[in-house]
């Protein structure tokens, strides 16, 4: 059963140059009980998408489309409604979430404030829950009487998600939370989500990241993002080990792994850069990039086919009929 | 003498806080060397210390203690204005930020005239105009569209490329990059690592490739040095140091490097260690968080020692009573 919906989605930015469309025409839904990784790079539209989930403020525009939560369309909630799920529903943890703390609050009073929007009356059951789950992710419960100055940088990173997931939100949003973190704390990170969904604290999660590696570890399915179009979606290990969009191809031969060097074999990055979202050209978005491309490509967008059970790729080399 | 660069003993300690403040051992009696046409990897997580000792080493930083060799003579000892004709001509950096390297309000053409002015003032405008030119093609930008452009017109991987450009003009002795690639988007990251390989296969230039990366590391170095709060924990050849991580710390973080090839166990969440106090360890430093320490750890620092031929670890599993 799908929690979120999203049909057509078109998320624009207002410039006085024009609309730049960061995300434009994307569908993809999220089951419950699934890790759905969305993956792409630096101004694809992965952060964007996210954002408009929880809040569109200006620039950002709701330009068509629909994201259906439970029953209800994202984007027609009115900010009060919005605001009632937030956190009991729907939940993120932002990029830095380790700096996203109110420095001059006490985690429980932090805590305090959060439920009691949500109609939380009973203070100190709120203070046992936030005690147990300190103490869940391996924290000592003195933590919800600490300042989160009073913290170290990975004791900030794990009481920040017992914030976020306090109030068991159905869906929770991590957008690049890893990224700014060691390898070794971002480990940590992803035991903690996985210990989540086990415990049934959240349902699903939405996990966005630069790094396909990364997704490859926790993801159940996969969405690749290219300048704001859906490139390739499907099941984790299928696009990872049998990529169909050409993209999907380059951006993993580029990932360096154990056991290939420089001195024996040398990798390739994908030549060019994306193109401007400012009025982006008609057909397909990576054209410009694509040692494949064709005339068509350039001219015509490439519909969505089926490449597997559940595979779906966008390009004119799968073959052409639209379903 | 074969090394082009000896790190000896090199110690910084940064005091905190305003009076009676703690003492910050950020680079703790670390030494190493760096051959010529050698690429080495320094690899630390943050408050390793890793760019603490790339800044020592283009003295953006005085060392409480120790030396640093460049060619044989102490770096310490040379005059600002040996720094500034010699040192900083035979030593280059690329830093992690492109954008925060350039001046906003000046052309990116800017950035190589003041290489100009500063190593070869007497180049008439038309042969620098050809060796930008040049420089540029080498390092895969197209002149035309990088030049009389200012910064915020380029994306990341295009400033990364022209910084790489600038050194080349100098074809410097080594180039110190610290995080270059780190703010790179994948599809970009691998091409301008592949430049700095190549870079020293073209010129022989060594390079110290500062990183937090594992496999950013191993792809591109011949000798990889692993640190940890200061402290050199494991170092060799690269080959070695991957295939046979020596060091409990090693060991863990290779286990943690999400790769494509290695799937994943999900083992439970691991309390979180208190770590205020490493500073102020006499023994090994990554004893409170090692899962094999032993009393011995906490009391004695472990020296490094050449357990296989170019491969040293600095703990007391290894060896010793």
């Amino acid at each position: 059963m799908s929690l979120l919906e999203v049909r057509n989605l078109k998320i624009y930015y207002k410039t006085p140059a024009g609309y730049v469309r960061a995300v434009d025409d994307v569908t993809f839904h999220v089951s419950k009980g699934e890790v759905f990784g969305i993956a792409g790079e630096s101004g694809c539209g992965k952060s964007t998408l996210v954002h408009s989930l929880i809040l569109r403020k200006p620039p950002m525009e709701h330009a068509g489309g629909e994201a259906v939560f439970k029953g209800r369309d994202l984007m027609k909630l009115s900010e009060e409604e919005a605001r009632k799920i937030r956190y009991t529903e729907l939940s993120i943890i932002p990029q830095y979430a380790m700096n996203a703390l109110n420095p001059t609050k006490k985690i429980k009073d932090i805590v305090w404030d959060l439920a009691r929007e949500h109609g939380h009356t009973n203070r100190s059951e709120v203070e046992k829950l936030l005690r147990e789950r300190l103490a869940m992710v391996k924290l000592t419960p003195k933590v919800a009487d600490m300042y989160p100055v009073e913290l170290s940088g990975g004791m900030k990173q794990r009481a920040t998600m017992v914030v976020s997931t306090l109030l068991n939100p159905d869906l929770l949003i991590a957008d690049e939370i890893t990224s700014a973190l060691d390898v070794t704390t971002q480990r940590v990170v992803l035991e903690l989500l996985h210990h989540f969904m086990e415990e049934g604290i959240v349902k699903s999660i939405i996990f966005v990241t630069h790094d396909l590696a990364l997704l490859d570890k926790i993801a159940d399915r996969i969405m690749i993002l290219y300048a704001g179009k859906m490139a390739e979606l499907g099941p984790t290990e299928e696009v990872i080990n049998e990529p169909a969009h050409p993209y999907t191809q380059l951006l993993l031969n580029s990932l360096p792994r154990m056991g290939v060097q420089y001195k024996k074999q040398k990798l390739k990055g994908i030549p060019g850069y994306p193109i401007s979202l400012l009025n982006p050209p008609k057909g397909c978005r990576f054209y410009t990039r694509c040692p494949y491309a064709m005339q068509q490509c350039k001219n015509e967008e490439p519909p969505l086919v089926k490449v597997g059970e559940n595979h779906y790729a966008a390009c004119h080399l799968l073959g052409g009929e639209n379903q | 003498m074969n090394e082009l660069l000896k790190v000896e003993h090199l110690t910084k300690t940064f005091t905190s806080g305003l009076i009676g403040g703690f003492e910050i051992r950020a680079v703790d009696d670390v030494s190493f060397e760096i051959k010529p046409g050698e690429i080495v990897s320094l690899v630390g997580e943050s408050g390793s210390g890793k760019t603490t000792v790339g800044k020592l080493i283009l003295r953006l930083l005085t060392p409480t203690s120790g030396r640093i060799l460049f060619e044989g003579k102490d770096i310490m000892k040379l005059s600002k204005k040996e720094v500034k004709k010699n040192y900083y001509r035979k030593v280059q950096a690329v830093f992690q930020d492109p954008f925060a390297s350039f001046n906003p309000l000046h052309k990116v053409d800017r950035a190589f005239d003041l290489v100009f002015d500063s190593f070869f003032p007497e180049t008439s405008r038309e042969e620098r105009d050809e060796m930008i030119d040049q420089a540029l093609v080498q390092v895969g930008l197209n002149p035309s569209e990088v030049r009389g452009k200012y910064p915020h017109q380029l994306s990341g991987g295009q400033l990364q490329r022209v910084l790489i450009a600038r050194s080349l003009l100098l074809k410097p002795k080594l180039l110190v990059a610290d995080e270059a690639v780190s703010m790179l988007d994948a599809s970009t990251r691998i091409d301008i690592l592949n430049l700095l390989g190549d870079f020293r296969d073209k010129y022989g230039t060594s390079v110290l490739f500062v990183t937090h990366d594992l496999a950013l590391g191993y792809y591109i170095s011949d000798y990889t040095i692993i640190m940890y709060r200061g402290t050199i924990v494991e170092m060799g050849d690269t080959e070695k140091v991957f295939h046979n991580p020596l060091h409990p710390y090693t060991q863990m973080l290779l286990e943690s490097v999400p790769d494509l090839n290695v799937r994943w166990e999900f083992k439970g969440i691991e309390p979180e260690k208190e770590e205020s106090t490493i500073y102020r360890i006499s023994g090994c430093r990554y004893a409170p968080r090692c899962p094999r320490a032993k009393d011995v750890c906490f009391k004695v620092r472990p020296e490094l020692k050449e357990l296989e031929e170019n491969h040293w670890v600095a703990c007391h599993l290894y060896g010793g009573e």
